[in-house]
């Protein structure tokens, strides 16, 4: 693809990889800039400053514009509110105190149904809702690191759903399928979800690595084929489907093959919290100290430079795509081996397949941020279902708070434009 | 510049293949006989491994036709072995052309098509009648938000914003139709809404990824959460207690044009429509048109391809991108209109069901072209009626590989394998002036 590309490089800055300028990566930086042109170094420059002034700052803004923006779409369909809005100029304290009782309520129950719960006197019970937002958090957490490991080779993993979905329902086949003892079955079908999670994740990177096709169109396209494959595996009885049943869904898993509580049968927490920790831990050793993760953040800064100094560029391609499709898969086993053991169906994935892209933006596809960011979505969905129950807010709200707080990140100038903070300094 | 690790949002670099990867090239010449030679062998495999006997009756007629035509009644068996036959003969000839080097005439793969559909229609539908008009229009239909969402797509891209918010703005567009056709009583004030709407989520993205450079393919994806979560809510909390007064529209009846209507075979299926789809029809001919013929559509096709280019002879690059891509967003949105207004009256949550991901396919199907896009979702929705259509007159073949296609065709079209699809030069990378 040689010649006709050639203008493109040139006037597409932004569309150059992606510099890395973080203090563990500093060496493959200079390594890898060495081949970049002075006015891309300018830019890193500029881009640097902006980062290094008050991001931060920015990022909190962006947190608080999104809870602002969910706090307005409380008040708004909140019938009380509605009610006191219609006298407000007779007797504007009612319109407030509406305000107050529709705000505080929705958050205070999201409170209660993610951290701690004040309404019961069990101490154990109080404790209950932290651990629902841990077992939340275990599939966000690994599907995020599945994103995240794919970003920082600079590429894009949309196929979530399909590496989970693909993954469940090849774990949920040998969870159910087979009588075995558990210190066998809980294993292999944990390691023959991850083998389909990276088998389906490995079919983008392997076609991008020979045929240049993009990531990105490959993994939606899978996403909605492993979706009719699964649908179609739920069909047919040697494969998913439940003997003398229509509707689409496999048997139970039997007891050998589910992830074992963590804190006793009271707590529905179960281990796929710890397995994500683990995941978090090695992902976090293969980026930051192993042969392989230099080369997935060499080859995401530059894959030109990257081939240059000797790194088979479309085998790391490859590489990354089976290693982030494994991790997605783990969080398809999760599901099914975990939180869901009634049996698997076409929608064990639970939107966690995109979640898992916001958790890897929010977490800077940092091990540790996707960390924090995925239980803080995990609090988010256990607080959201309280939320719903006791307050009769929809739990939907929590995706607008979700992804706004997404997109206000990614756009810090846009937040600073919003709150009339001084623009960073030109570059 | 920075990373993945400060900054949350990588760069995609538009969808354009990677050059840091030596693509292996399947030769263009030998791609046509291949396919003819792949299909014709699942035919023939089809035929060999199962046994049907019987009549197959085509309708062709609806009752309602000035003039009837009759049913054709053929014998399933030996229609399709014959069918085959002529496949085989067709691949044949276009192996014949291969091996003389000559050109491969459009003429073929339609007559291929044509024969491969006859012979697998009647082996499947083997001692039932398949009706010709109602598998056609319900492809049409089926495929008619596909093809207003992939217009918005293809002149999106040819702009060089990457839309993956297809969805979001076929579902917002719905949304917004509902309520403003409720409100008002008037499916047209819908339709108007819908644009509007489709437009604001235009307006959204490009505030996003043309002015704050945000990667286009992360505001694509986030938007359509957005859009999922807020319809949700807004359905949930508004929408359903007060479903009488906000989300109950008048629905689009069909509107048969008086002459073109009564041609047997093609007035039922194309000219018995709602007015939502003849606006389509009159909206396809003039992007197509535009963007080829009008100074308009060679500033949004140049803004596209070399926006350095384009800025130096004086085109304002990002301003032409705003206007095209809310124009795109419109023509999406008004495609959500038809999900709300005319397939079913009022909304529903997720009532698209992913239709933008196959409008998204069908532009990258399509080649970023207007007519071809426009060909591949109505190819798409074939497929997806064909699936109902087989399924419910109890043919084995498993409905899920038919709805599959769409997906595994486009996979097989970016990977080069079936014409390789290339996206236009600065597609999905944000312009900054120096």
């Amino acid at each position: 693809m040689s010649d006709t590309d050639k203008p493109k490089q040139d006037d597409a800055p932004v569309g150059a990889p992606v510099d890395v300028a973080d203090d563990s990566t500093a060496d493959t930086r200079a390594d890898a800039g060495a081949d970049a042109g002075a006015d891309r170094e300018a830019r890193s420059r500029s881009m640097l400053r902006e980062i290094a002034s008050g991001d931060a700052l920015s990022g909190v803004l962006a947190v608080f514009l999104a809870v602002f923006v969910g706090s307005v779409m409380i008040a708004a369909t909140d019938d009380g509110v509605r009610e006191t809005l219609s006298y407000i100029t007779a007797r504007p304290s009612d319109f407030f105190s509406a305000l107050w009782d529709a705000i505080s309520g929705a958050y205070s129950a999201m409170f209660r149904g993610a951290v701690y719960n004040n309404l019961v006197t069990d101490p154990a019970q109080q404790w209950r809702p932290l651990t629902e937002t841990l077992k939340f958090a275990g599939p966000l957490i690994l599907g995020g690191l599945g994103v995240g490991l794919a970003f920082r080779a600079a590429m894009f993993n949309i196929g979530g759903r399909g590496q989970m979905l693909l993954a469940g329902g090849a774990a949920a086949w040998i969870g159910f399928r087979f009588d075995l003892p558990m210190i066998i079955h809980l294993p292999l079908a944990v390691l023959v979800g991850m083998l389909f999670g990276a088998l389906w994740g490995g079919i983008a990177g392997l076609l991008k690595a020979r045929t240049g096709a993009h990531e990105v169109i490959v993994t939606i396209m899978l996403n909605y084929v492993g979706y009719y494959l699964v649908f179609w595996a739920l069909t047919k009885e040697w494969l998913l489907a439940t003997p003398g049943s229509v509707n689409p869904k496999s048997p139970p898993m039997k007891d050998s093959a589910i992830l074992p509580k963590v804190l006793g049968d009271r707590f529905n927490l179960h281990f796929g919290f710890i397995i994500a920790l683990v995941a978090v831990a090695v992902v976090w050793w293969l980026l930051n100290r192993s042969t392989l993760g230099y080369r997935i953040r060499a080859v995401g800064e530059n894959p030109n430079a990257a081939r240059a100094s000797g790194i088979n560029v479309g085998r790391t391609y490859t590489v990354v795509m089976m290693l982030g499709g494994a991790l997605l898969g783990l969080a398809g086993v999760n599901q099914v081996l975990g939180t869901v053991t009634s049996g698997v169906s076409v929608d064990i994935d639970a939107g966690i397949g995109f979640d898992a892209i916001t958790v890897a933006l929010l977490g800077r596809s940092r091990p540790l941020g996707i960390l924090a960011a995925g239980i803080l979505f995990g609090a988010f969905k256990a607080g959201g279902f309280t939320m719903q129950a006791s307050e009769n807010i929809s739990v939907d709200l929590v995706l607008v708070v979700q992804s706004l707080i997404v997109l206000f990140l990614a756009a810090p100038p846009l937040v600073r434009a919003i709150f009339r903070l001084p623009a960073q300094e030109a570059k | 510049m920075s990373t993945t690790m400060d900054r949350p949002t990588p760069e995609s670099g538009g969808l354009a293949p990677d050059d840091a990867v030596t693509p292996t090239r399947t030769a263009g010449r030998r791609k046509l006989p291949t396919i003819l030679g792949v299909v014709t062998v699942l035919l023939g495999l089809r035929l060999l491994t199962t046994s049907r006997s019987g009549d197959t009756t085509f309708r062709l007629a609806v009752d309602s036709d000035f003039a009837k035509l009759p049913d054709a009644v053929l014998p399933s068996s030996a229609t399709a072995w014959l069918m085959l036959v002529v496949c085989l003969a067709l691949t044949a000839e276009a192996v014949r052309r291969m091996l003389a080097r000559s050109r491969q005439p459009l003429w073929l793969p339609i007559v291929f098509a044509l024969a491969w559909m006859i012979g697998f229609l009647s082996w499947e539908a083997a001692g039932s009648r398949i009706s010709i008009v109602s598998l056609l229009a319900g492809a049409i239909a089926l495929a008619i938000p596909l093809v207003f969402g992939a217009l918005g797509g293809v002149l999106g891209e040819r702009a060089g914003v990457v839309n993956i918010a297809i969805d979001g703005q076929l579902l917002f567009g719905a949304f917004a139709a509902s309520i403003t056709a409720s409100l008002t009583g008037s499916p047209w004030a819908g339709l108007v809404a819908a644009m509007a709407a489709g437009a604001l989520m235009a307006l959204v993205l490009g505030l996003f990824a043309i002015t704050y450079f945000v990667d286009q393919v992360i505001v694509g994806v986030v938007l359509n959460v957005l859009v999922v979560g807020l319809t949700n809510f807004l359905f949930r909390q508004v929408l359903t207690p007060n479903a009488e007064s906000l989300n109950s529209p008048e629905r689009m009846r069909g509107l048969p044009i008086p002459v073109l209507g009564d041609i047997p075979l093609i007035g039922p299926i194309f000219f018995r429509q709602p007015a939502l789809v003849y606006v389509l029809y009159v909206i396809v001919a003039l992007v197509a048109w535009s963007l080829y013929r009008t100074r308009w559509g060679l500033r949004v096709r140049a803004v596209g391809e070399h926006p350095k280019a384009a800025d130096t002879v004086g085109i304002k690059v990002n301003r032409t991108r705003y206007r095209t891509i809310l124009l795109a967003g419109a023509i999406a949105g008004l495609g959500g209109a038809y999900y709300s207004l005319v397939s079913v009256s009022g909304f529903n949550r997720e009532m698209t069901g992913g239709a933008g991901y196959i409008a998204l396919a069908a532009v990258i199907f399509g080649k970023w072209d207007p007519i071809r896009a426009t060909l591949a979702a109505l190819l798409f929705g074939f497929a997806q009626n064909l699936a109902g259509v087989l399924s419910s007159i109890g043919a084995q073949i498993p409905p899920q590989l038919l709805l599959s296609l769409p997906y595994v065709i486009t996979i097989f079209a970016v990977a080069g394998l079936v014409g390789r699809s290339r996206p236009p030069a600065a597609d999905g990378v944000a312009y900054r002036q120096q």
